[in-house]
């Protein structure tokens, strides 16, 4: 799996934001870096199909070979992480999971097996009827990427995910993200202004702004 | 499907309008079949204005209009300058919002039985301050300058202004404006004055003008509480409706056009007020004066809102106490025996006109949920946003008043063939629901997080999934405030109730209208009280439904505490 962006442009009232053409294959990263404002947040809208009507872009987005620029955003597979963990606060830790699970011939228990798994290799062993509000910020992060990852996704994008986390828990839950991606070879996007990150990413790095 | 919400909306809020007041206009220029007349003439104005007392009607519906928005903002105004920010402002703002929910009507007996000759207040210090042992042929309720109407007016319309303007405080920053203004010196009032009140009244004058609108032309309070010889305009309007001889239909026409200039009128000398009130603001703005002694004006402020507060508290608890009175005598503060022999008695005779209330509130109210959830989403999917204009066409069924154009609805539903049924009941209210229900939900909709859907997406989830299982959800809180505001718009509802069922569809509120003349106070106890329960029981639900659903979901809770 990789996932290229071919003569990405996006622009703002005629002004161009962004412009970049680059290429992550299975399991990199790309770590695209710049302070706010500098749009960087803007491109993963874009990539994953979340572009306000405001911006204007142009240039192609192939996964696997194929183009998603036009696809709408839940065909796309590009699974997002942000800033925060966005559990959603009506549902229990197994239910933000199992949303995420896909249907077809995973069902009931097969279903149920697959999100306690996920919870095991997180490190949340019996946290499914848990309410999301009471786990700390890095089990939320932990059990976010487990979620995002049960959705089956083709590339993983990565909205400054680790910024609200303290420095200790950073380093550990970046580096269980990144892993979990090479395991899966999993192309990565990730955008972010703490230059630790970029380091710990090892791809390649790119600054806007 | 959902693309046609938004026109949808539109047709529900501004159609009936139209259509009523198209229905109006004809038969008011002598032209309309249905009911004999085949000619244009101006017969009916000539009808009208022979009319005994009409001008005087005219002008107590006009000035009423007036004196309750006026009175009413300065209450709010006064008492957010004067007190914002502190703990007594937060506690009658826990106070004053319940009573948003109480029915006009309930609030105007309640009001009466303080207030009447032979009411409470005069019981609590007669005989010992007044010697009267009966009691004394005053004119309070029904005085003929419509002042006690206007009160009960006014009463009811500072809670409704006091949340509007609460809504739209936030984001003007009023502490950051205040703390400048005062440490340049200005009074607390007079720096909200200056610098919050310029930016805070015009996101609220829409709701003004509807206060405007309503109190010129309300029906209901007037009949408890207004003057009867010659009543406002409305009530006299409603009187010519209903009949027998089918040639007042035409005058009644003529009478709503007339009401529709009144209300209008109101309106303009309202907004010639803004600008010369404008105009001074500004000569004071660079005048330098301070006003830093207001200790006097902060009391009353405080007095003036908080005893509002008390005359609709103390007017619902009486209601209360009459449904359940024994013997009660003048001038004894309390009945001698409490007893439910009352509500034995009324429980047949409320049982229809109660599952009405229910069954076309809880029916307008699904209506309105489901259009303005669809009207949300839609805008939610296109990144579309409602601007000014639609706004003013949410604003349409509360400023243009009720009595200029349901009885051209009625007109209309006749002459195409459709009689008083549950479908256009349900129709007739929900042109007054819907506003209510889009201005609570807009905000709460629009303040959601929209990452969470995004999220939803990234994993796959389609646009109608996320809908159903991560927006709608979420939002089941404010969901089920705006739904209870709707109940308890729907169940206040007394004219179009009355025009629109023709009276084969009692609720209520339009048997505890018609309740008003007999002065029964233990069986008006009885139906007001049901009335002003009904909306309360609507708040509960959408208090206890999502505390006992996410119970165990505590961001859930602390979104919406």
């Amino acid at each position: 799996m990789s996932l290229e962006l071919d003569h990405i442009s996006i622009r703002l009232a005629g002004r161009e934001l962004i412009s970049l053409t680059a290429s992550i294959g299975p399991g990199e990263v790309l770590t695209v870096m710049g302070p706010s404002g500098s749009g960087k947040s803007t491109l993963l809208a874009f990539v994953a199909g979340f572009l306000d009507p405001a911006f204007s872009a142009s240039g192609t987005v192939r996964l696997d070979g194929q183009d998603i620029s036009q696809l709408p955003a839940n065909l796309r597979r590009t699974a997002m992480l942000f800033q925060d963990p966005m559990l959603f606060p009506h549902m229990s830790v197994g239910e933000n999971l199992l949303f995420a699970v896909r249907a077809g011939k995973n069902q009931g228990t097969e279903r149920r097996q697959l999100a306690e798994a996920a919870l095991d290799e997180a490190g949340l062993t019996g946290f499914f009827g848990r309410d999301p509000a009471t786990l700390s910020g890095g089990q939320k992060a932990r059990a976010a990427l487990m979620r995002v990852l049960l959705s089956q996704p083709k590339a993983l994008l990565l909205d400054e995910p680790f910024s609200k986390l303290d420095t200790d828990r950073r380093s550990k839950i970046r580096d269980f993200v990144f892993e979990e991606a090479k395991q899966r070879r999993l192309p990565v996007l990730l955008v972010t202004h703490d230059a630790a990150d970029a380091d710990s990413a090892g791809g390649q790095v790119v600054t806007l702004g | 499907m959902l693309a046609a919400a938004p026109t949808l909306a539109i047709l529900v809020l501004a159609g009936p309008i139209l259509i009523g007041l198209l229905a109006t206009a004809l038969p008011a220029f002598g032209y309309f079949p249905v009911l004999g007349g085949e000619n244009f003439s101006l017969q009916p104005w000539r009808d009208l204005a022979a009319m005994p007392g009409l001008w005087r009607s005219a002008t107590v519906s006009l000035v009423t209009g007036l004196v309750t928005a006026f009175v009413a903002l300065a209450a709010v105004a006064a008492f957010m300058a004067g007190w914002s920010q502190t703990r007594l402002f937060r506690s009658v703002q826990h106070l004053v919002s319940p009573l948003l929910s109480v029915p006009h009507a309930a609030a105007a007996f309640g009001l009466a039985f303080l207030l009447a000759p032979s009411g409470w207040l005069m019981r609590l210090v007669s005989p010992e301050l007044t010697g009267f042992t009966r009691p004394p042929d005053w004119l309070v309720v029904h005085d003929s300058l419509g002042l006690t109407m206007m009160a009960g007016l006014i009463v009811k319309e500072i809670p409704f202004l006091f949340l509007i303007a609460l809504a739209a405080l936030p984001q003007i920053r009023p502490r950051d404006y205040a703390a400048t203004a005062t440490s340049l010196g200005y009074g607390r009032m007079a720096g909200f004055f200056h610098t919050v009140w310029p930016q805070l009244y015009p996101q609220i004058r829409l709701a003004v003008f509807a206060v405007i609108a309503y109190s010129s032309s309300v029906v209901d309070v007037a009949i408890i509480l207004g003057p009867t010889n010659p009543a406002p305009l409305a009530v006299r309007l409603v009187g010519w409706m209903n009949d027998p001889d089918l040639k007042m239909r035409f005058v009644a026409s003529a009478g709503a056009l007339l009401q529709l200039g009144v209300t209008a009128a109101a309106l303009v000398l309202w907004i010639v007020g803004e600008k010369l009130a404008g105009m001074a603001h500004r000569k004071l703005r660079v005048s330098g004066r301070r006003f830093a002694r207001e200790q006097p004006a902060r009391i009353v402020s405080a007095g003036a809102i908080s005893l509002a507060a008390f005359a609709v508290i103390a007017g619902l608890a009486l209601l209360a106490l009459w449904s359940l009175a024994g013997y009660w005598a003048f001038p004894d503060a309390l009945p001698h025996s409490l007893t439910l022999d009352t509500w034995g008695r009324q429980l047949p005779a409320l049982g229809r006109p109660f599952a009405i209330t229910v069954a076309v509130g809880f029916a307008a109210t699904v209506v309105a949920v489901a259009i303005t959830l669809a009207c949300l989403e839609f805008e939610t999917r296109t990144g579309a946003r409602v601007k000014g204009r639609a706004l003013m066409i949410l604003y349409l069924p509360l400023i243009v008043p009720q009595a200029s154009f349901v009885f051209g609805l009625q007109l209309s539903f006749l002459w195409a063939g459709l009689g008083a049924s549950f479908g256009t009941l349900v129709l007739a209210h929900l042109v007054f629901v819907l506003p209510y229900v889009m201005l609570s939900l807009t905000e709460p909709w629009h303040a959601a997080d929209p990452r969470y859907a995004r999220a939803a997406n990234s994993m796959g989830a389609s646009d109608n999934l996320v809908f159903w299982c991560i927006r709608m959800p979420m939002a089941l809180a404010p969901i089920l405030v705006a739904a209870a505001v709707s109940f308890a718009v729907s169940v206040g509802q007394y004219l179009p109730t009355l025009l629109i069922g023709a009276g084969r569809w009692p609720t209520i509120t339009t048997e505890a209208i018609a309740l008003a003349s007999g002065g029964d106070r233990r069986v008006i106890g009885v139906f007001a009280f049901v009335q002003m329960g009904l909306p309360f029981i609507g708040f509960l639900v959408a208090t206890l439904v999502p505390a006992v659903a996410f119970a165990r979901r505590r961001d859930m809770r602390a979104a919406h505490a």
